[in-house]
């Protein structure tokens, strides 16, 4: 079954608009003018060209065939981390940056986790000359400090957010109340397919190309579809890029949260949460009895968030997508395995779907399954040395004994 | 039902009276003084505003966010809230709003009969816009409670006809683009945006965000029914000067 949003950008039961009022312009505003753009050949011709000389695409579909065999399967890496900037990012931040020019807006705020999609912006913006501020939560300015470096050396301003939970959370919370203060003159350029209609739209048709490519390239060379497409999900947006082309394909989808270092500590919207309305639209939502937000973790800041795209709440309740869970220390095996066995240096969101990639090969041998590899994993690398330092040390400690 | 915001409306309507809506966090700035607070403010409001206070606000400025924070840290929690007004709302007390985002509206078990259970007149919620309303606005309307609309500065001319026709209480008219807060003097356009409301209803319009003083009240009382304070009373609440600042903005509403 295909979940699209109607006009009212509902999914099913989620979605919606649940803004201040002040902002409820814009949102219609925007609503009209991505229709308009997506229906111009114009704009159309303006965003394939730029996709295909500035990001990089079409990106590889790459066989990973020492690592499939290792895992008992047929393992396919959708190399979302060959685009410039190195995430599935870009997809997304320059369509909205073209859309934002053709308003006449020239300010652009953003939000970032992992930095990925503030990078991906901050190029986007500078490509087009407009003026660019990016949110991160303070957590995430330290444990993705080159991409902070690399926001700034692109002309953007990068505003560490200090209060509250010091994640994506809180940098969309103070994006969103940038835009309040001048929705006439500020495009929020929203990195994931969370938000208020028609964000989840927007950023799921701008991501579609993941999946569009992918399909095309895996039955061009294997003569069929695939048996299952895995991805991670945060706030789902590379999920629904690489998932909304094979909705009506007899393929089995897979999302995986982010378990964190134990359950009851991961940020697993859509395994733990219920529903609710977390900036700006109706979906599922990690949160206490009284409704406040809960806290999350995760090794990767880009799943670190207690909300999740309404769309893929609604591919939740409809179970035409199978909803995983996969640990920092699941993830970051696969991203060691990779690394040395296929020489790819993962993200460590990407790293939770090779995961459970591993997972599922080896619970179904013979199968083939694509895995949308969305980002690179250099961010990653100071907390992952910091990781592995400290297994070291602990490993030095055993020896010792 | 007939709604206990309408009929204070029309009251304050017949002596030519400007309704204040003082805004309180639940439960800040600590048990003890809230009560005291919730006592004096009583005594000064017409319709009395208290805001459940939220882990992820959009709307709120740095103060009132830094005010929620604090009661939050404390255990304040929309069940204690209704507790605490239970013993210390005094039982000649002004109608009351509570403010509260929808996720708690969602998550609360029958949130609307407890509300007129606990005499609260009126919600508003500010992250929920007309179009997504519907349905609480029936429970409210069934419950004897008004639901309040807001119009911002940015709400197109048709949007706000819409918005003036469904409303209930009175209408929350959003001063500035921007989150709440204190603010200088209100610009020409403000009481042009005003004035043009004005023309759009005759629902009572109040102005809310940005209204910190005595001055502002007298500056814009020629065109709208009352006046919502907030982050203003919060900072006197801060600094003990609640009593003088309520005088102060009582005598301004006439």
């Amino acid at each position: 079954m295909t979940v699209t949003a109607e006009r009212s950008g509902r999914f099913g039961a989620y979605g919606g608009r649940y803004v201040p009022e002040t902002l409820m312009t814009s949102l219609i505003e925007l609503e009209a003018a991505f229709e308009a753009a997506w229906k111009d050949n114009t704009f159309r011709t303006e965003l394939a060209s730029t996709l295909a000389d500035f990001v990089g695409r079409p990106t590889p579909l790459y066989a990973a065939l020492r690592l499939g065999r290792d895992w008992g399967g047929q393992l396919f890496l959708k190399r979302e981390d060959l685009t410039h900037t190195g995430a599935h990012k870009i997809n997304n931040a320059v369509g909205q940056a073209l859309l934002a020019r053709r308003m006449g807006k020239r300010r652009i705020v953003a939000e970032t986790g992992a930095g990925q999609h503030g990078v991906a912006t901050a190029a986007a913006c500078a490509r087009l000359g407009l003026q660019c501020r990016v949110y991160m939560g303070a957590l995430d300015c330290e444990r993705q400090r080159p991409n902070v470096e690399r926001m700034k050396l692109l002309g953007a301003e990068v505003f560490s957010c200090e209060g509250g939970t010091r994640n994506l959370k809180v940098a969309i919370n103070e994006a969103i109340r940038d835009w309040v203060s001048g929705p006439d003159e500020t495009y929020y350029l929203l990195g994931s397919a969370v938000g208020p209609h028609p964000y989840p739209t927007i950023v799921r048709e701008l991501q579609s190309v993941i999946g569009i490519e992918a399909r095309e390239q895996f039955t061009r060379r294997e003569g069929r579809l695939p048996d299952a497409v895995i991805a991670c999900v945060g706030g789902g947006s590379n999920a629904i890029g690489i998932f909304a082309p094979f909705l009506d394909d007899p393929v089995a989808l897979f999302g995986v949260e982010a378990g964190g270092d134990s359950p009851e500590h991961g940020s697993c919207t859509l395994a733990h949460g219920r529903p609710g309305v977390l900036h700006g639209a109706m979906s599922y939502v990690l949160q206490d009895a009284d409704g406040q937000i809960t806290g999350t973790h995760s090794i990767a800041p880009g799943l670190d968030y207690p909300g999740v795209g309404p769309q893929h709440s609604a591919l939740k309740d409809s179970g035409r997508v199978t909803y995983a869970i996969e640990t920092d220390e699941t993830a970051l095996s696969a991203f060691h395995e990779l690394s040395r066995v296929e020489g790819i240096l993962p993200a460590l969101e990407s790293s939770h779907a090779l995961a459970f990639a591993r997972r599922y090969l080896g619970e179904n041998p013979g199968r083939r399954v694509i895995v949308n590899l969305s980002g690179r994993g250099d961010k990653d690398l100071p907390s992952i040395m910091a990781r592995t330092k400290g297994q070291a040390a602990l490993e030095g400690g055993h020896h010792a004994r | 039902m007939p709604a206990e915001l309408d009929a204070r409306f029309a009251a304050l309507g017949m002596t030519g009276r400007k309704a204040l809506i003082p805004f309180l966090v639940a439960g800040y700035p600590t048990r003890e003084r809230f009560r005291e607070v919730l006592r004096t403010t009583a005594a000064h409001a017409d319709v009395l505003e208290i805001g459940i206070p939220f882990s992820d606000p959009l709307a709120d400025g740095p103060t009132i966010q830094a005010a929620s924070s604090k009661a939050l840290s404390a255990g304040v929690t929309l069940d204690r809230t209704f507790a605490e007004l239970r013993e210390h709302f005094p039982k000649d007390g002004p109608p009351l709003v509570f403010m509260i985002t929808y996720n708690q509206v969602l998550a609360a078990r029958d949130f609307v009969a407890r509300c007129r259970d606990h005499r609260v007149a009126g919600l508003i919620v500010p992250d929920l816009p007309f179009e997504e309303a519907g349905e609480l606005r029936a429970q409210c309307q069934a419950a004897g409670l008004s639901l309040v609309s807001m119009i911002a500065p940015t709400t197109s001319e048709s949007r706000a006809r819409q918005i003036a026709a469904a409303a209930q209480g009175f209408i929350y008219l959003i001063s500035v683009a921007g989150t709440t807060g204190a603010r200088g003097e209100f610009a020409a356009e403000t009481l042009a945006y005003i004035r043009k409301t004005r023309a759009l209803t005759d629902n009572p319009l109040c102005v809310g965000f940005g209204i910190s003083k005595a001055a502002h009240i007298r500056q814009l009382r020629e065109y709208a029914d009352g006046f919502i304070v907030g982050s203003a009373l919060v900072n006197a609440i801060d600094e003990g000067r609640e009593r003088e600042l309520l005088t102060q903005l009582r005598a301004a509403c006439g």
